[in-house]
């Protein structure tokens, strides 16, 4: 029989209508592999086998019954940052602990309501707050990949899988779900997407409720999927996305259907290509990648055109003073008062500070006193002002550029995967991982990182399109084009089964 | 700084040592909007209710949970504004005003700074005898905190949420108040053009209204001094006293050599002191920001020009319209405007009767009536409909005044139809010049030395009307039984 976790959403979507397998047999396939894998990879920090084997049974009446909703059966992942209604989430942080939502993220409803299952919580960066998955406080997500060393054989060193959506791309490359729902904030989908040899979108800001999704920055934050190919993002993508009244901020337009767009080509679609992203340090792996993204592009009947993004040096700056001080208003609320982690003090001042002390890790403590620093009478003005103002000519820069092109081309990360650890003491590297994503959080665009191609060490690595808002569709046209091109890059030996 | 035309008034000034002060008063009065849900979430505001019961996931800031903006709160800051003469900006944004307090969940409250909802606008005031316009600087909408409870526990505190959420409106006025008279007058004003518009109840007693007052002095002339800020004042004569109190300590200080430092105080009714609460180094960095879960607020002339076209009548107009058109004289008038109910059941009792005596009986006997037992007009035993007959009977000489304050006695103790109250308990007045006649004959007959000391004093006509009445149960026409008199006694 062949091994269930390795289909694709669409693949298993087929086999589930057509009654080769039930969504019963489906979902246990992936709880077997998680039990198997969780020890050594951590994705998942929580599991619900009991919950996701009911939805499963509920789907297999409704397959039986032949009224499938659109994710029948399908089983997913979640990262812990969304709150599930009755499950523990933690946004891996200490300080909430013991917190059990008594509702659910919209993104959330809006999967389960379309017939998806839950195989649990994923593991990421505290408060979404990295790039390596390793500020969490369940330990650090190990990545699936490993790099070859010169016999060929693969190294046993652990490497990370990017963040701060480490769980759900790991998951997703060592199939232990079909897809899984992420985060970006800064590029907290696409780097770990392009980390894992996985598809990640970040859809246009306001694409997704925010709503009962736990924030970090509240104007960058936004929801999108984690999947194995283009379509999979695609199928998830037009579930997930809806206009929400409970979130001010998400936009009321139609969804397309996103996996109608996919076979259109990009025939006489005008690709940018941003002088500014060829930044010093890049990798020459990433150099030749992004070469190749252009051919396979042009090959395909695109025309290419160098565009200039003036503004993209200040992006990284701007974005940890915005990202920051926003976020130090947003993690106000875990104050020990009404729930999660409290640890007594003699005063409520020294309780205030012994439970924030204790419950937030350090990458967490340092954004938020760099974000109360930039708000601060006397600090405002030269810092998170003005970085309002540069954001604004960021956006300006992408207002420019669709004068004259459709989509840009971007390699999404500078390097590929990295130890665990590697950059762990050296926030200014890790914040660097961000530099070619967070322009597009600043600006509210969409964004996808589709793998691409493979480094001399046999690492992943992947290319990032940008596109107008609301404009997920041309995204999708084109990465279906790079990755028809370029194929697919599966996990060479799942390493963690014989490991045990 | 725009100077008051009252500035210079002698009157206001205070006496010092060294000659006179002058005070300089501003004043910051949060007023609770009136709605029936919170001005970001959908739990209701209903006051009295049992803790922690009107509180939605919102208001105790759980994890994930956004703001979305109450359309009724935001129209009623804006007929609010449109009350006060005020700027209607189109375009406000919401702030977070950080800091940390067990009863302000998300750590920060949701307000305006830089750009409120409404700009500047004016109320005009009366106070010892002169009219004068007072300044509004900006009316801004913003989230009440919730409320910790001291004494419940030997160890811990308490946190009630029921107010967490609730919609405020902060209406900031120029610092162009001159005594605590006018700073009273422009509370009270102000809390009657709340009232009237119906976008906030003004109860000081439930804490729906409530002040901070800015007091600084100065001797006339001169710069403004160093002001100092005394925090949530919840009643008008507590606003009189706590300034009065402050400002005779800051002219005291100064004129020891002192300077004043700028601080916030709390006012200590009991004591009668203002005393410290922080100063200005202790004061809190808010580090304002635009709130990023809400998008900036943007109204339509459509939206405003709606809600202006719907706004009720003002207590101004209405005061200058029941001089016109009821021939009231102004202190009458600012009486009956002072309240829109007592407005209205003025004109109702009014409508088609004599203003004039309508408002001698609104005033005089009903509201006398009403404070004596402490009762509201609305929970009036007496209906502007029956008060209007009582009215009708006296105009058409059924009854006399003196039996009518008897017949209201009867309609406000047991109610019913006053004209038929008369009718059965045989009050109307008696015209019938033979049965007085008869009377007066009995009265001079029996009185002589009365009747002597009448013709050499001509008031004394006053006891033999009195001797009338009595004996004829009030119900004599007081008219005929003068014009009898006079003539029996053959005086002019």
């Amino acid at each position: 029989m062949t091994d269930l976790t390795k289909l694709t959403i669409a693949e298993a979507r087929d086999k589930l209508r057509k009654k080769e397998v039930s969504a019963t047999e489906l979902t246990q396939a992936f709880i077997d592999a998680i039990e198997v894998a969780n020890p050594q990879l951590n994705a998942y920090v929580r599991t619900t086998p009991e919950l996701a084997l009911k939805q499963a049974e509920e789907s297999d009446r409704r397959l039986k019954s032949g009224d499938a909703r659109p994710l029948e059966g399908l089983p997913l992942g979640n990262k812990d940052l969304f709150c599930t209604k009755d499950v523990e989430t933690t946004a891996c942080s200490k300080i909430l602990e013991g917190f059990t939502p008594t509702y659910e993220s919209t993104v959330g409803s809006n999967l389960w309501n379309a017939g998806a299952v839950m195989l649990g919580k994923l593991n990421c960066d505290e408060f979404a707050m990295g790039s390596s998955n390793e500020t969490s406080a369940y330990g650090p997500v190990v990545s699936p990949w490993r790099r070859a060393g010169a016999d060929g054989q693969l190294t046993s060193e652990n490497l990370v899988p990017g963040g701060s959506s480490g769980g759900s791309s790991a998951a997703v490359a060592a199939d232990l779900c079909l897809g899984a729902t992420a985060t970006d904030t800064g590029g907290s989908i696409r780097q770990p997407a392009a980390l894992t040899g996985t598809v990640g979108i970040k859809p246009t800001y306001g694409r997704c409720s925010r709503w009962g999704i736990v924030a970090f920055a509240s104007s960058l934050d936004q929801a999108g999927p984690l999947a194995k190919t283009v379509r999979d993002a695609a199928i998830m993508l037009r579930s997930m996305a809806s206009h929400d009244p409970k979130d001010s901020t998400s936009v009321e337009t139609p969804v397309p259907d996103y996996e109608l767009a996919l076979a259109q080509g990009v025939k006489g679609l005008r690709v940018g290509v941003p002088k500014e992203y060829r930044v010093e340090g890049m990798s020459p792996d990433i150099e030749r990648l992004w070469q190749e993204g252009i051919e396979w592009l042009k090959a395909a009947g695109a025309t290419i055109h160098e565009v200039s993004l003036p503004h993209t040096k200040f992006a990284l700056p701007t974005y940890y003073v915005v990202a920051p001080a926003e976020a130090s208003s947003n993690l106000a609320r875990y104050d020990g008062v009404r729930y999660g982690l409290r640890v007594e003090g003699k005063d409520l001042i020294d309780m205030y500070e012994n439970s924030r002390a204790a419950g937030f890790g350090k990458e967490v403590q340092r954004r938020v006193l760099i974000g109360t620093y930039v708000l601060s009478a006397g600090y405002y003005d030269a810092y998170y002002l003005k970085a309002q103002k540069v954001r604004t000519l960021i956006k300006r820069d992408f207002d420019d550029a669709w004068q004259s092109v459709d989509v840009l081309l971007t390699p999404t990360t500078p390097t590929p995967a990295f130890k665990i650890g590697e950059k762990l003491d050296d926030p200014m590297a890790m914040y660097a991982q961000d530099i070619f994503t967070v322009t597009v959080n600043m600006a509210g665009l969409p964004g996808i990182s589709v793998p691409a191609g493979i480094s001399v060490d046999g690492l992943p690595l992947g290319l990032q399109l940008i596109g107008k808002p609301f404009d997920e569709a041309t995204l999708f046209r084109a990465a279906q084009v790079i990755e028809d091109a370029a194929g697919h890059f599966k996990v060479p030996q799942r390493w963690w089964e014989t490991a045990r | 700084m725009q100077e008051s035309a009252t500035a210079s008034n002698p009157k206001n000034l205070i006496e010092g040592a060294t000659g006179k002060w002058e005070v300089v008063i501003g004043l910051e009065v949060h007023a609770q909007v009136a709605s029936k849900s919170k001005l970001f979430s959908g739990a209701a505001t209903a006051f009295g209710a049992e803790p922690n019961s009107h509180v939605s996931l919102v208001d105790a800031a759980m994890p994930g949970m956004l703001p979305v903006i109450n359309a009724e709160c935001i129209a009623q800051a804006v007929r609010t504004g449109l009350g006060l003469n005020a700027k209607i900006n189109l375009k406000s944004v919401f702030d977070r005003k950080n800091y940390f307090y067990p009863d302000l969940p998300q750590g920060y409250q949701i307000s305006q700074f830089k750009q409120p909802i409404v700009g500047e606008g004016e109320i005009e005031i009366d106070a010892d005898g002169e009219t004068l316009t007072i300044g509004i600087e900006r009316l801004h909408l913003e989230q009440d905190a919730g409320k910790s409870v001291h004494d419940q526990h030997p160890d811990y505190s308490y946190v009630d949420l029921n107010r967490s959420g609730v919609a405020l409106m902060e209406i900031v006025s120029k610092p162009e108040m001159r005594s605590s008279r006018q700073a009273q007058a422009y509370v009270t004003k102000l809390r009657t053009i709340l009232r009237y518009l119906g976008t906030s109840d003004g109860d000081m007693e439930k804490g729906n209204l409530r002040a901070d007052v800015n007091v600084s002095v100065r001797k006339p002339g001169d710069q403004l001094g160093t002001r100092c800020e005394i925090k949530n004042v919840n009643s008008i004569r507590f606003i009189g006293q706590a300034i009065e109190t402050e400002a005779r300590r800051q002219i005291d200080i100064l004129e020891a050599g002192g300077k004043i430092d700028q601080e916030t105080r709390l006012f200590d009714p009991g004591k009668g002191e203002t005393r410290s609460m922080r100063s200005k180094e202790e004061a809190h960095d808010y580090r304002y920001f635009p709130d990023p879960d809400l998008l900036p607020l943007e109204l339509t002339m459509d939206f405003v020009g709606e809600l202006e076209a719907s706004l009720p009548e003002l207590p101004d107009a209405k005061k200058e319209r029941f001089t016109q058109e009821f021939g009231l004289s102004d202190y009458d008038a600012t009486v009956l405007v002072a309240e829109r109910a007592s407005a209205d059941y003025f004109e109702a009792v009014a409508s088609g009767r004599d203003g004039k005596v309508a408002a001698n009986w609104v005033i005089n006997e009903l509201f006398g009536r009403l404070n004596k037992e402490g009762k509201d007009i609305a929970d009036s035993p007496v209906s502007a409909s029956q008060l209007g007959a009582i009215v009708d009977l006296i105009s058409s000489n059924t009854i006399s005044g003196k039996i009518a304050k008897d017949l209201f006695e009867i309609v406000w103790s047991e109610g019913g139809d006053p004209a038929e109250i008369v009718e059965a308990r045989g009050m109307k007045q008696v015209t019938d010049t033979g049965a007085i006649e008869k009377a007066v004959d009995e009265i001079i007959a029996a009185n002589p030395d009365k009747v002597e000391q009448a013709k050499a004093k001509p008031t004394m006509i006053g006891w033999f009307v009195g001797q009338v009445m009595k004996v004829s149960g009030g119900k004599a026409n007081p008219q005929a039984v003068n014009e009898i008199l006079k003539q029996k006694l053959g005086i002019e």
